[in-house]
């Protein structure tokens, strides 16, 4: 027993040599840092295409690994071109007329030489079109929506051609699935109105795990560590809950009853505040979780390149391997809070009880 | 480089490392007592720490 520990030991230590190939003689130079700097913002941040890997190669010019996605703009009519036009923000892109270009990751319609007036801020201050392109974000969300929807699909098919047991795949999500409904959505909803919420609360989990995973890949996509997108979520969160809430809910954020009526009037700016600042935290929450875990990430990988020697590229390689199973974890974590919070959030919408003015 | 930046990370760091033992105390300490509730109190336990460290996420954007 102790033999196949140390042999396991022993292998994990190669494992982890093995991957530190950056040696060279010289100290990391400033150029590396800011490089290293640069990527990782370039990670977080959306592009208008799918690139995979990018290098320089033998002769100097850059080489793009990646697919192009379609640009799709409004600009008195709607433009819709490939953004290999585009050349990652090298050129200016000639379409039926209209020059456009890209700068910091935003797509301006400049004049055929690709001119961009700054103002004192640095902000661009040409037209920038109404953008409705497919970028990198745009096509993930929508594998991933396709994904969940086949898989789930073939599950809800397996119950019908199998007796109500599930085959396939999706045999792995049905435990999932009724533990959210179990444990999240009828604990915090009640018996009697959890169903509506089902569908909603079921789609959120799976979509912002998925998301969270993919975001872990070497893919580099990035999609819930995006503030828009998890703006968006939170915000539907905020519609259901005030849509669909009932009068107790209403009654007892303003005008709560069985509190004095003089301190009705001190708390309830409070409460009003509450109703926005629960989806703001759901918001918060999820994007720097997910964002602050691929920052540390990128940095300590960065960081193997910076020590160019066995032991600290070693370490680096090690502890980022560790973060990385974190952050599976996290991934996982961060999904379920969100839903967790949203059903809370429903249950207090929908909740009744019956009042005495003693509460 | 700025010094009160990096000493504010430091401080929410310090606060959640706090936050985050006394829920994991106080899940052991419910787990002495009732050993049957242990899944329910992991799931608990768990909850409430990412709670507690998604304000920690604060100071990596301080910095």
């Amino acid at each position: 027993m102790v033999n196949i520990i140390k042999r396991i030991n022993l292998l994990s230590l190669l494992f982890f040599i093995s991957f530190t190939f950056a040696k060279e003689t010289e100290a990391p130079s400033q150029d590396l840092k800011s490089e290293i700097r640069a990527y990782i913002k370039h990670h977080l941040e959306d592009t208008y295409d799918f690139n995979l890997l990018s290098y320089t190669a033998q002769d100097g010019h850059k080489v793009h690994i990646g697919m192009p996605l379609p640009v799709i703009l409004w600009d008195e009519g709607l433009t819709i071109f490939s953004s290999s036009k585009l050349h990652h923000g090298e050129t200016v892109a000639q379409v039926g007329g209209r020059y456009y270009k890209l700068d910091h990751g935003k797509i301006y319609r400049t004049d055929a030489a690709g001119t961009i007036d700054y103002d004192e801020n640095h902000h661009a201050t040409n037209i920038a079109p109404l953008d409705f392109s497919i970028t990198k974000n745009v096509f993930t969300i929508i594998v991933t929506a396709l994904l969940m929807f086949f898989l789930f699909k073939g599950l809800a098919q397996s119950y019908a051609n199998n007796g109500m047991i599930a085959k396939g795949v999706g045999r792995f999500f049905e435990p999932i699935i009724l533990h959210i409904r179990d444990e999240i959505a009828i604990p915090n909803i009640g018996e009697k109105h959890y169903k509506k919420y089902m569908s909603y609360l079921l789609t959120l989990f799976f979509f912002i795990w998925f998301l969270n995973i993919l975001g872990l890949t070497p893919l580099g996509i990035n999609v819930t560590g995006n503030i828009a997108i998890t703006f968006s979520l939170a915000f539907l969160t905020f519609l259901i809950t005030n849509f669909t809430a009932k009068k107790d809910y209403w009654m007892h954020i303003f005008w709560m009853p069985g509190v004095p009526k003089i301190m009705r009037l001190a708390l309830a700016p409070i409460e009003l505040l509450g109703v926005i600042i629960k989806p703001f935290s759901l918001m918060i929450r999820l994007y720097a979780n997910i964002s602050a875990g691929h920052i540390v990430l990128m940095s300590l990988i960065g960081l193997i390149f910076i020590f160019k020697n066995w032991f600290g590229s070693t370490l680096s390689f090690g502890l980022a391997f560790a973060i990385s199973i974190i952050e599976i974890l996290v991934a996982l974590l961060q999904a379920y809070i969100f839903t967790v919070l949203s059903a809370l959030y429903f249950g207090f919408a929908v909740e009744e009880h019956e009042h005495e003015e003693a509460h | 480089m700025e010094i009160p930046a990096i000493l504010g990370a430091g401080v929410v760091v310090i606060g959640v490392g706090i936050g985050i033992g006394q829920i994991g105390k106080g899940a052991m300490e419910a787990i002495g007592r009732q050993p049957d509730a242990y899944g329910k109190i992991q799931t608990a336990m768990l909850i409430a720490a990412a709670l507690v460290e998604g304000i920690g996420f604060a100071a990596l954007f301080a910095v």
